[in-house]
Parts: structure tokens; sequence; C-alpha cells
């Protein structure tokens, strides 16, 4: 039941040919845009609502819906004029893990400027802010150049192909921090401050870049929009489960024997997907001891749960983690599982703004105890303190970087305490012998 | 009205409250480190959690989350409890234990509330972070170790002060606040982050290391740098006064002071007259009062007898000297020490009239002649404020650095003749359009073209919603400016009448700014606090109190009357202005009609009333209708902001403000 090539959105991902407007519009981008905006704001947005395309950057909000809190009217600014509005798509793609947005933007940029054009009209959007991370430096440039190429050829800008509509895009190169992910640091970072995520609310709809509605998307969610449109949302919605529609970019990294991203149905079997795309796992499925199913935001789910469960946002929520960008890191029983998880704690840590409280004093405090944790240097009462402290920060943030840097903390005491605890002992023992 | 309930009672919280305002409301403490009143809502310490239904299932920021209809807010549940806990002991990990020698202790938020809202004992066990201190200036010290990252500072100076000179660097637990490439911060306003400083990570330099909060005894006074009348709490210990705060006052100075109002109080121990002095031989020489005023009585001036006032004076001295000089038949008083003329006919052509807290709602306003940041940073403030709201400003004078976007005009007077197009539609077009005149801009016809301007704009008008607006504003700099006023120092001329009636004795109070030299043939008495250019051309010196050594009654520049209590003794011989010249009249054998200061204090209430009344004076809303054309390159008399009055120039500390951050000479740190 696996995705056949013919149901496949992005056609080059393995840029196998140009990703330049020609090649493009041969697989079909670009195709009647037109005709797509003729149909006007409402039916766009309700097709993609009955799509039930979930957002594609983690958190699984229905896009649809996200794009239908914008105003149908523009709000005025205190003189009177009607404020516009914009559409920012996030492109800093960050995640530990995660690496679809990259290959979307160098191979099939096209798809996503088409996808920006879609969605800013069925939102009402005066321009479309593409946020690319700072180290996204050759799919910047094509990023750049695919842009210009849609200028020149009346795509974008003034008069959108041929609909009346003008539509901007512009691209904007972030300097490398991974908070500038957060929608709201997003916007500050394209104002020009220091990226810091806002307080909500107010939500970006409501007052967003420069103060006006601004919508923040997903590469992926932006990019699967034309093609919903050109097919239609029952064929959309004809993939995967209730609730977790369409098909996705997988991204699968670690100890597979063929690492690859590849798009497939939602709600594939987590041992379908790796033997089909991956070629199994190293060593054997008894070999495998947890995956970190969504990128390194999510806890990790041992082996036995994973095998069968489905991926999908549901199906991973039921084994206690999520789908978040779908980025899959397998491990195998060769990891040292307590010093990867310390390593996560330790980007976050370097990669907390410092704004709040919580998660500026806790994250460095959870790698440190992780630090020592992973040589065995801790009491055992330090594993329950260890939890509080996640408890703590996980929900008393501005932002969810907090809980994110808690969540895999959770997962690894969750699955994973007696191996802790055997390394305390072991290290106990040894200090015992050395001390005699 | 949005009806909410805080632990189970029910009340009524006015639209556009946040969740923290209701709580308050219901008498329900919430503790907090970066929520503050006047700042914008940062929301980063999340000290102020509390649960609320509906909402998600995890604590709220009740800072940022406005209340609304149907709210059920929970501040004593066992989520709240921990979650304070939770953030306390995150705030304390890498907080130093040094709480005995810094100076926050004892008025530490952090302290107060690590008791009520912590756990009693650490779990952290790591190192601690430590961070290198940061350059600020000589009034601000730095201890960034303390530092929890509230962040108000950097909000208060790009807010309220518009100047961006603190900011915060690097991210995580790394985060450091730090002017910009640790320059010292140079806003006139800068001081005041010290008093927002939830912990000791920013304290006072001056006042480091001097004193415990509970040692000090604490009196309610005015401020008399400038003609604000800013609200001010004395800290003194013994006879010295060991440090100036703000108080709350929305109507005056919100909750800020200048930093001259603040740090000039260690003058007030330099160059101090203790005893009197008599002019010998060319030489001023140590005598004893009786000395002095026999010294005096023996000229014998009979009626040629003036005074001229200082700037700083409270009414009740220049009511005495009124008396004094009255009873011996002349009216020759003056306190516009450098020679302005202007009409004094209508008090309300001379005030600021749209009030401090006023000019905040004006929506086109226009400056004469004044430097606002060095004249009044208060009203600044305000302007600024303004502006936010959608206010133009347009400013005539030589060029100043303007927080709020001014635009300048020109710097020669006439240009109140022929304003350009846009400015004079701005003022047409306004609701409430507003005239500021400076003391640059009174004179040579200056004040007598904006009263025509203010009948041309039909600055006095009444509003929409049935209240009076008057945009009239007259911004003077000396503190004792409306309230001399008010009293008749004022001659015609000016001082040049003073001049011209060569009276044989001048009595000289505290007036440091008048040129001498043109009362060569005149004895001059002066009764003041400080050995500055006053005392210099006194032939008699007679030591009185200074501001915070007497109580008063001061008009600050809007016509407010404010009273001031006593903190401390004036030191040596120096007496209390009133009794000196209570004792002068007896010297000269006359009676002035008062024995103690209560009988001085109600006899000029009986008879200038509007004295005895807190609150603004009532001079009436007719202004002259002006005319005339003015003309003349407008100056500045501030030249140096920290040195406008002998108690700042006395103080090492604005001596060393002016010398570092006006003329730029360069302070080696001392090795701490």
């Amino acid at each position: 039941m696996s995705l056949q090539d013919k149901d496949r959105i992005f056609t080059n991902l393995y840029g196998y040919q140009p990703w330049n407007l020609a090649a493009a519009q041969a697989r079909g981008a670009w195709d009647n845009t037109k005709d797509i905006l003729a149909k006007g704001r409402d039916l766009i947005v309700e097709e993609i609502k009955a799509s039930g395309l979930r957002g594609r950057g983690g958190a699984g909000f229905p896009t649809g819906m996200k794009w239908s809190f914008m105003p149908k009217e523009p709000p005025k600014d205190h003189a009177g004029n009607p404020r516009p509005s914009f559409l920012v798509i996030n492109a800093d793609e960050s995640e530990p893990g995660s690496c679809k947005d990259r290959e979307i933007i160098r191979h099939d940029p096209h798809l996503l400027l088409e996808g920006a054009l879609v969605a800013g009209f069925a939102m009402g959007a005066r321009a479309a802010y593409i946020y690319i991370r700072g180290e996204y430096i050759r799919e910047a440039e094509v990023l750049f150049a695919a842009r210009d190429e849609a200028y020149a050829a009346g795509l974008l800008g003034k008069n959108a192909c041929g609909s009346g509509y003008d539509f901007d895009v512009f691209v904007h190169r972030g300097a490398g921090a991974y908070i500038c992910g957060e929608e709201t640091a997003m916007i500050e970072s394209l104002e020009g401050k220091k990226g810091q995520p806002r307080l909500k609310p107010p939500f970006p709809a409501g007052a967003g870049l420069y103060g006006c509605p601004t919508t923040v998307n997903n590469v992926e969610s932006i990019a699967v929009a034309p093609t919903i449109m050109r097919r239609g949302a029952s064929w959309f919605a004809s993939f995967g489960r209730e609730n977790n529609k369409g098909t996705k970019l997988f991204q699968i990294s670690g100890h597979v024997d063929k690492p690859c991203v590849v798009e497939e149905e939602m709600s594939i079997p987590f041992r379908e997907l790796i033997e089909k795309h991956c070629g199994g796992i190293r060593g054997g499925w008894d070999n495998l001891l947890a995956v970190i199913p969504g990128g390194s935001s999510v806890p990790l789910v041992p082996a036995a749960e994973i095998m069968d469960a489905p991926m999908d946002f549901d199906g991973l929520k039921a084994v206690g983690s999520g789908l978040g960008t779908a980025a899959v890191i397998v491990m195998d029983k060769s990891t040292d599982i307590v010093r990867a998880i310390s390593r996560l704690s330790y980007f976050y840590k370097h990669e907390s703004c410092g704004q709040c409280t919580p998660c500026r004093e806790g994250t460095g405090w959870m790698w440190r105890v992780m630090e020592r944790l992973r040589t065995g240097d801790a009491a055992v009462e330090e594993i329950d303190m260890l939890q509080q402290v996640t408890k703590q920060v996980e929900g008393h943030t501005i932002c969810a970087l907090g809980d994110a840097a808690a969540w895999p903390i959770q997962g690894l005491i969750r699955h994973f305490r007696p191996e802790i605890e055997r390394r305390i002992e072991e290290r106990l023992a040894n200090t015992a012998v050395a001390a005699e | 009205m949005p009806k909410v309930t805080v632990d189970g009672v029910e009340l009524e919280v006015p639209q556009g409250a946040t969740v923290l305002q209701a709580c308050e409301l219901a008498g329900k403490e919430i503790p907090r480190f970066c929520y503050h009143e006047r700042l914008s809502i940062a929301g980063n310490c999340r000290m102020c959690l509390v649960e609320v239904k509906p909402g998600p299932p995890k604590p709220q920021a009740s800072c940022a989350l406005p209340a609304t209809e149907g709210q059920e807010i929970r501040t004593d549940s066992e989520m709240v409890r921990t979650a304070r806990e939770g953030v306390m002991e995150f705030l304390l990990i890498n907080h130093p234990l040094d709480c005995p020698i810094c100076d926050q202790g004892g008025e530490c938020d952090l302290q107060d509330q690590s008791i009520a809202y912590g756990r009693g004992a650490t779990r952290y066990h790591e190192n601690k972070r430590a961070v290198t201190e940061k350059y600020m200036g000589p009034l601000i010290k730095t201890h960034m170790t303390r530092c929890i990252h509230c962040t108000r500072c950097v909000r208060f100076s790009e807010e309220i002060a518009g100047v961006d000179e603190i900011g915060a660097l690097y991210r995580g637990e790394n985060m450091q606040i730090t002017t910009y490439l640790e320059h010292a911060a140079k806003h006139e306003m800068s001081a005041n982050v010290i008093d927002l400083c939830p912990v000791g990570a920013l304290t006072s330099r001056p006042y480091a290391f001097e004193a415990r909060p509970w040692e000090l005894k604490k009196t309610l006074g005015i401020d008399v740098s400038d003609a604000i009348g800013a609200n001010i709490r004395i800290d003194s210990r013994g006879r010295e006064v060991l440090r100036v705060l703000p108080r709350i006052n929305d109507d005056v100075n919100e909750e800020w002071i200048s930093d001259k109002a603040r740090y000039q109080v260690d003058g007030l121990t330099r160059r101090r007259l203790d005893k009197p002095f008599l002019r010998r031989d060319g030489k001023l020489v140590a005598a004893t009062w009786n000395e002095a005023f026999t010294a005096i009585a023996s000229l014998n001036p009979g009626k040629s007898i003036a005074a001229v006032a200082g700037d700083m004076l409270d009414c009740e001295t220049m009511f005495a000297a009124k008396k004094l000089v009255g009873a011996l038949g002349s009216t020759l008083l003056e306190g516009r020490q450098t020679g302005m003329d202007y009409d004094t006919s209508s008090l309300a052509a001379v005030n600021f009239n749209t009030t401090l807290a006023g000019i905040e709602t004006a929506d086109a306003i226009l400056i004469v002649g004044s430097n606002v940041r060095w004249e009044a940073p208060l009203v600044n403030v305000r302007l600024r404020k303004a502006v936010k709201r959608g206010a133009k400003v347009f400013l005539v004078g030589p060029e100043w650095e303007t927080t709020f976007c001014g635009e300048f005009l020109g710097s020669d007077l006439s240009v109140l003749g022929k304003l350009p197009g846009h400015v004079t539609e701005a003022l047409k077009g306004a609701a409430r359009p507003a005239v500021i005149v400076g003391g640059a801009g009174l004179g040579r016809g200056g004040l007598e073209a904006a009263l025509a301007l203010a009948g041309e704009f039909k600055l006095v008008r009444d509003l929409e919603d049935g209240t009076k607006w008057n945009g009239f504003n007259v911004l003077h700099m000396a503190a004792s400016r409306m309230g001399g006023l008010m009293l008749g120092y004022a001659q015609k001329g000016g001082i040049v009448d003073i001049v011209a009636a060569k009276p044989k004795v001048l009595l000289s109070l505290g007036a440091d700014e008048v040129d001498y030299t043109k009362f060569a043939d005149s004895m001059i008495v002066y009764i003041g606090h400080h050995g500055d250019k006053g005392a210099h051309a006194a032939d008699v010196v007679l030591p009185a109190a200074a501001y915070t050594e007497k109580a008063g009654t001061y008009v600050n520049t809007e016509g407010r009357v404010q009273m001031a209590d006593k903190a401390v003794f004036a030191p040596g011989d120096a007496r209390e202005d009133w009794s000196i010249l209570r004792a002068l009249a007896d010297a000269f054998g006359v009676s002035v009609g008062f024995d103690s200061f209560d009988e001085l204090r109600s006899g000029m209430i009986s008879e200038v009333p509007a004295l005895g009344i807190e609150g603004l004076a009532d001079y009436g809303s007719d202004l002259p209708a002006g005319g005339g054309s003015a003309a003349g390159e407008i100056a500045y008399p501030v030249k140096d902001f920290y040195m406008t009055n002998p108690i700042a120039r006395a103080s090492a500390v604005m001596q060393r403000c002016s010398a570092e951050l006006l003329q730029g000479q360069e302070f080696a740190e001392a090795a701490e």
C-alpha cells in the first residue's frame, strides 16, 4: 500500500533533473496557476481544509484552518489606511535530524514559490517572506535564482501569472539561530531584531510581521498546496489514516543501511518505511535500540514499541512521542543512548535564546546533570531531580523550546532508567574498589 | 467590564486589564520581576504564573494574559505553588549568594520573593555562572553575575529614555546585559535603571557600600534641581543625606527623577557655609552672628533695600524676605537673576498650562527656545510619550538631540513670525495643540510672539469631552520661579530696575547667577548655603539651609503647590533661612509679623491663599493677546546639565559626570 510514483508531489526530490523553471514546468509546476487563483480565496482555503493537510513543521496544526484565521477585511491602522497581510515561510530548518526543506529548496524551488503565491492569495497576503536558514548557502542561491526566474516569467510580482493579483516574494537569510525557527522569533528576526519569541496572544494572525496579520507556514506545507489544488482534496485525503492525511517527506538518518529522504504515505508502519527505503536496520531488527521519530524535540521510542507503529501524528502520540517533522533518527544497540540525549541537551542549552527564566537556566542545568549521568558521576536521586527539573521547564516558557529540551530527557528516563542506574552503580563500585 | 473569578471571589475588572491586574484588584499578591507598570510587558521572568481556566492545562504568565469574561483564576493552587517554586529555583541557581555584601540587600525583590515563594534549600550542585562587570558610567555600578535578565533596564532605556543605550548580548545562559561597547550610559535619566533593577545587578555607584536601607531615615521632599518639582524621598542617616529616590506621583514625575536630582546631594556636604562671614579689607573673614547683624544694621538702609531670590528657594523664605523688605518700606523684589523682564501681569501667560501630564495628550507641539532634555528631562519623557501617541513636535532653537524625532525649524526667534506651512497646518488641524516656551524663548519679544500664536491657533479651547484645554506653556528652569512670581518677586524691568534703584543693602537669597558687578555700591548680604558665586561677591555671608534642611512650599512650573519636609539639620552655625530673616528684622528694629515657622506659613497663606492648598494653583485661563515681533538668535542658558546650581557644582559626582559624559574625559577604572 505504499506510495506510487504517479502520486508523488516532489518529483525531483533527488535532483536527477534540473531545478530551473523550464524543467519544473515540464514536471507540472506553475501549470495554470491562474486557474487555481481564479477559484477565489474561500474555495482554496476550503479545498486545503478538505484535504486534511496538517502543518508539516512539527506541531501538526491543520493548515487550512490556519489560513482561515487571516482577516477577510484588512485591519486599519490609526490613520485609517488598510494594513497589508503577510505570509512568512519557515525555511529555517534547524531541527537536528530534519533535512526535507533543504531538498525541496535545492531541487524543486518552484513548487515552493508557486505554493507561496497560492497560499498568499488564499489568505489575502501582500507578500511572502521566505526565511531561509543561514547555513543553507547553496540552497539560498538556488532560491534566489528561482525567484528571479519566476519574476522574469511574470509568475510573481505585479499581476502574478496574469491573475490580476500583485504578489511579491522576498527571500531572507537567517544567521544560524535555531530559535528563529519559532514563528514569532522568526518575525522578530525578519524585523531586524534579536530573534526572541514573542508572547502570545496576540497571535501572528492578528499582529505579526510589522504588526500586520501574518501566517507562518512550513516550506513543505506550502509546497504541497498547488498540487493539492490541481489534483483535488480527495486525492490528497486518500492517503493515510483519518486525521492524518496525505503524503509526507520522511527523513531517515542514523543506523540504517541507506539513510534517505523519501516521500511516503502518512501512517506507513515504521517497519515498512525502513525496509522499503532504507535497506533495513544496521545489523538487523534485533539490533534496534530506539528511535527518535520526529526530530530531536520529541521523546525517543524504544525498539519494541516503534516497530509496528504507524508513522503519523496520532500513531506516534500513542507511543508517547510525536511525528514532529518526521525526521526519523534510528539508533542501534551500539549507541550510547545517554550520551546521545546528553548531546541533544547541549544543543538546546546552546540554542536557548535566554529570554525567559526556566529555559535559560534550566537547559544548562539539565545538560550538566545529563553529562554526569553519562559517566555515572551522580546519585540515583538525581535522576528523579532531573525529571522534576524537566517538568519545571516544560510548559513554563514563552515558546516551545523549553518543552523540546525537556521531552528527550523525559523519554530517556521513562525508557532507559535502568541503564542510567547501572552506570551510577558501576561507577560507585569502581570507586569503592579504587578506595580499598 | 469582564467578570472574572480570582480564588473563588468574583469581581469585575476594567476593560483591557491583565490577569495580573485582576489578581491585584482581588487583593492577591502576584510575585514578579520583569513586569513593571510603566514599561512594556516582556513576560520573560515567568514568576507571575497563575492557573487560568479556560486555557491550556499549564500555568499562564498573568502579566501578559488579558482578563476575559468568565475566567477562573487561581493563585493558590498546587500547580501555581510548584510553578513559582520552580521558577524561583531557576532564578537562584546562577544567582550568587552574596547578599551580605550586596547593596540591594534589604530592598531586593529577589530576596523578598525567594523567602515568600521559594523552596528552602538548593538542589543545584554545579558551578555557578559568573559574568564580568560592565562599565556603565559614573552613576551605575554593575555586578552582572547577579543579573536575572528581566530586561527592565533595556526596556527603560528604549521606551522611556528613548536612547538605545542598554541591550542584551549573546543568548541562552550566556546572555549578558550591557551598554553598547561598554560606553557609559549618558542619558540624563539613566540612573532610574538602578531603581528598576529588581536585584543587585545595577546599583548606585556613588552610594555603594554607604548604608543599609533600614538604617536610613526617610523624609518626603521636593526636588529643586529644576522647575518640575519632582517628588523625592530623602534618605538620611544622622546629619547626612545619603541618597535621593523618586516618589511616585503620576501628575509630576511618574516614578522617575533626573540624574541631577538623584546625585547632586553629595554636594550638600561640600563647600558649605557653616558660619557667618564679613568682608574686611577685601577678604571674607569668619564672624559671629552678632557681628554680622550689627554690620548690616549699622548701614541703616531704610527703604533702600532690595531682595533677589535664588533658583532653589522655598516660598516661605521668599515671603519672609518680602515681609522684611516691606517692613523697611521697599518693594524691590526680583527672582529672575539673569535679567529676564517678561511681563508677569498674567500668571497664566507664564505657566505650564497643559500640566505635565496633560502635555502627553497634545497632538501638535511647538517648542520655542528650550533644550528640554537639559532643562526638564521629565518633560522630555512626556514629550516622547506624546509622540508615541502620534503627536508632531516642532522646535525653534539650535538643534539638540531629541529622543522623539522633533523637527527643528530654525534657531532664530523670528521663525515665530513666519512658521512654515506644514507647521501651521499641523497646529491648526490639531485637536489639542500646544506651545512650550522655554527660558531662551521668553525674552526679546518671544513670549509676546508666542502668545500671539496662542491666539492664532486657539490654544485655549473647550474640548469635545467638555473639559477646558489650555495649550500655552512656559517651561521654567528654577524651582522657585512660579512661587516667586506668585509672591511678587518681579519688577517691571526685571533686575535692571533693582540695579537702577541702587539699594544700599542687597539681600541675596541664595542667588548665584546674578551679575554682582552691577551692585558694586551696595552691601551684598548673601543668605545661602554654598560658597558659590553669590558668596564670593558678598560683603556679608549668613549661612542658611539647603532644600533638604528646611521644610518648605514649592510651586513647580505648572503651578503645582507642593510641600517638603525637613530631612536633616544644616551644618555648623547655619540656620534656616526664615529664622535668619526674622533675626535680621530685630537688628533693623522692624516687625515682620511672625515669630515661628508656623506663623510665617499661615501669614503667607493668608496673603496668597493658593500657596496653602497642595495641588494646582488656579491662574485662570485668559491669556493676554500678545503680538509684536520677536527676533534674535536663541541661546540655551544651560551649558552643562550637571552644573546648573551651587549644590550640583559642589558635588563630586556631578563634576565627574560633567567631565566624563559631557566633556569626554577618560577616567581610569580604579582597580577593584
